[in-house]
C-alpha cells in the first residue's frame, strides 16, 4: 500500500498534534543547550500548518510539503524554520505531481530532506544536530528498500534509526547552532533538534506504515 | 546612490539600536533597514522581515546584509535566495561582528564606496582589536 495524499494530510495533522503535546518537552531540551524556544517555534509552526491543510486538500503530494516548507519558513522564528523549511520544500520537489509514494518514493523524499537540511545548516553527521537522526533514517530506508521489506517495515525501520540516532546525540559536543556557545557545556544533552526529526518520522511510521 | 544596509538581530530592539549608530555615521547618506525579531514581536528571525527590509534599500549598488547570532545566517540566505529571484541587484551577506561591522560599513558606504569595497571593510571588524596600549598591543590588566 503506498502512502496517499490523504495519508500525507493524515501525517502532517497528526504531526502538529504530535508536537503541541511535545512543547514543553522540546523547550526544556533546548533550555540547558539552546535557547528555550524549539518547542514553542515547532509549535508555532505547525499550528500554522494545521491551518493550510484545509487549503491543500486534493492537491498532489508534492504541492502538500512545499506548502509546508513555505508555511514553517514564514512562522518559525528559531533555526528551525529555515530547516525544516528547507528540507519540506526540497522533499515536496522530489515528489512534485504525485498522489502517490511508494519506497523509492519515500527514500527519495528522505534523502532529499537530509541534504536540505545539510545545505542549509551547512551541517555533517556527528555535530549535534537534526542530521544526527535523518542520516540514520535515510540509511536503514535505503537498506529496508534494497530487501523489499514493504513500506510499512521501511517507515518502522527509518523510525528507529532516528530514534537511535537521536539518542547517541546526548555525548556529543554541539558544534552548530546556539549549543556550540556553550562549548563543553552542551555534552550530556539530548539535541531538541533530532529529537523534533525523530517525533516527525515516529508520526509518519505511525499514520502511514 | 549609495550601498544600502539592512540589519537582521534576533531582537528588535538590538537591530534598531544597531541602526541608529550607524545611522549617525552614515550622516543620512545611507538607507539602512532593520530586520529585528520574528512577525509576532518574539525573539528570533523572520525571512519575510528579512525580505521587507531588502526591499526597503535596495538600489543599483547593491546591498551589505550584517546579522548577529546563528539562525539570522539561515533566514537571510533564504530570503536573499527569494530576493535575488525578483530583483537583480546584489546583495552581500557580511560575517563581522554586528555593531563594529555595521558603522564601519555605514562609513564606508556614505564616501560612495562599491559593495565590494564596503563589505571588505565591514569584513575587516572582525580582526580588529578593541582595547589598546599605547604600542597598539591588546591591553592585559
Amino acid at each position: 500500500m503506498p502512502i496517499t495524499t490523504e495519508d500525507t494530510l493524515r501525517w502532517l495533522h497528526q504531526v502538529a498534534v504530535v508536537l503541541h503535546e511535545n512543547r514543553e518537552f522540546l523547550t526544556q531540551l533546548d533550555s540547558p543547550i539552546g535557547d528555550a524556544d524549539h518547542g514553542i517555534n515547532m509549535d508555532r509552526g505547525f499550528q500554522a500548518v494545521l491551518d493550510k491543510l484545509p487549503t491543500v486538500a486534493g492537491m498532489d503530494i508534492g504541492s502538500i510539503l512545499k506548502t509546508v516548507g513555505t508555511t514553517l519558513v514564514s512562522t518559525v522564528g528559531g533555526a528551525s524554520g529555515p530547516l525544516y523549511g528547507t528540507a519540506f520544500l526540497r522533499a515536496g520537489m522530489v515528489n512534485a505531481g504525485k498522489h502517490e509514494l511508494y519506497e523509492a518514493d519515500v527514500v527519495d523524499m528522505l534523502e532529499a530532506a537530509l541534504e536540505g537540511i545539510k545545505a542549509r545548516g551547512k551541517a555533517v553527521p556527528g555535530e549535534k544536530t537534526m542530521v544526527d537522526a535523518l542520516s540514520p533514517a535515510l540509511l536503514a530506508a535505503k537498506e529496508a528498500e534494497a530487501q523489499h521489506l514493504g513500506l510499512s517495515q521501511l517507515l518502522r525501520r527509518a523510525s528507529e534509526a532516528a530514534e537511535k540516532g537521536m539518542k547517541a546525540t546526548i555525548p556529543l559536543l554541539a558544534t552548530k547552532g546556539r549549543a556550540s556557545y556553550l562549548g563543553e557545556r552542551s555534552i550530556g544533552h539530548q539535541d531538541p533538534g533530532a529529537t523534533s526529526s525523530w517525533l516527525i518520522l515516529k508520526t509518519l511510521a505511525d499514520t502511514c506504515g | 546612490m549609495t550601498v544600502g544596509l539592512v540589519i537582521v538581530s534576533h531582537s528588535a530592539q538590538l537591530a534598531e539600536g544597531v541602526a541608529e549608530l550607524a545611522g549617525q555615521m552614515a550622516q543620512g547618506k545611507v538607507a539602512i533597514a532593520v530586520a529585528g525579531g520574528t512577525a509576532d514581536g518574539a525573539l528570533g528571525t523572520s525571512v519575510e522581515k528579512i525580505i521587507d527590509a531588502l526591499n526597503q534599500v535596495d538600489g543599483p549598488d547593491g546591498i551589505l546584509v550584517l546579522l548577529d547570532l546563528g539562525s539570522a545566517v539561515m533566514a537571510t540566505e533564504m530570503a536573499v535566495e527569494a530576493f535575488a529571484n525578483e530583483q537583480h541587484h546584489h546583495v552581500v551577506i557580511s560575517s563581522a561582528p554586528l555593531v563594529e561591522g555595521a558603522v564601519i560599513a555605514a562609513v564606508e558606504a556614505s564616501i560612495g564606496n562599491s559593495l565590494q569595497e564596503v563589505a571588505e571593510a565591514a569584513a575587516s571588524a572582525t580582526t580588529l582589536p578593541k582595547v589598546h596600549d599605547r604600542k597598539g598591543e591588546e591591553k592585559d590588566y
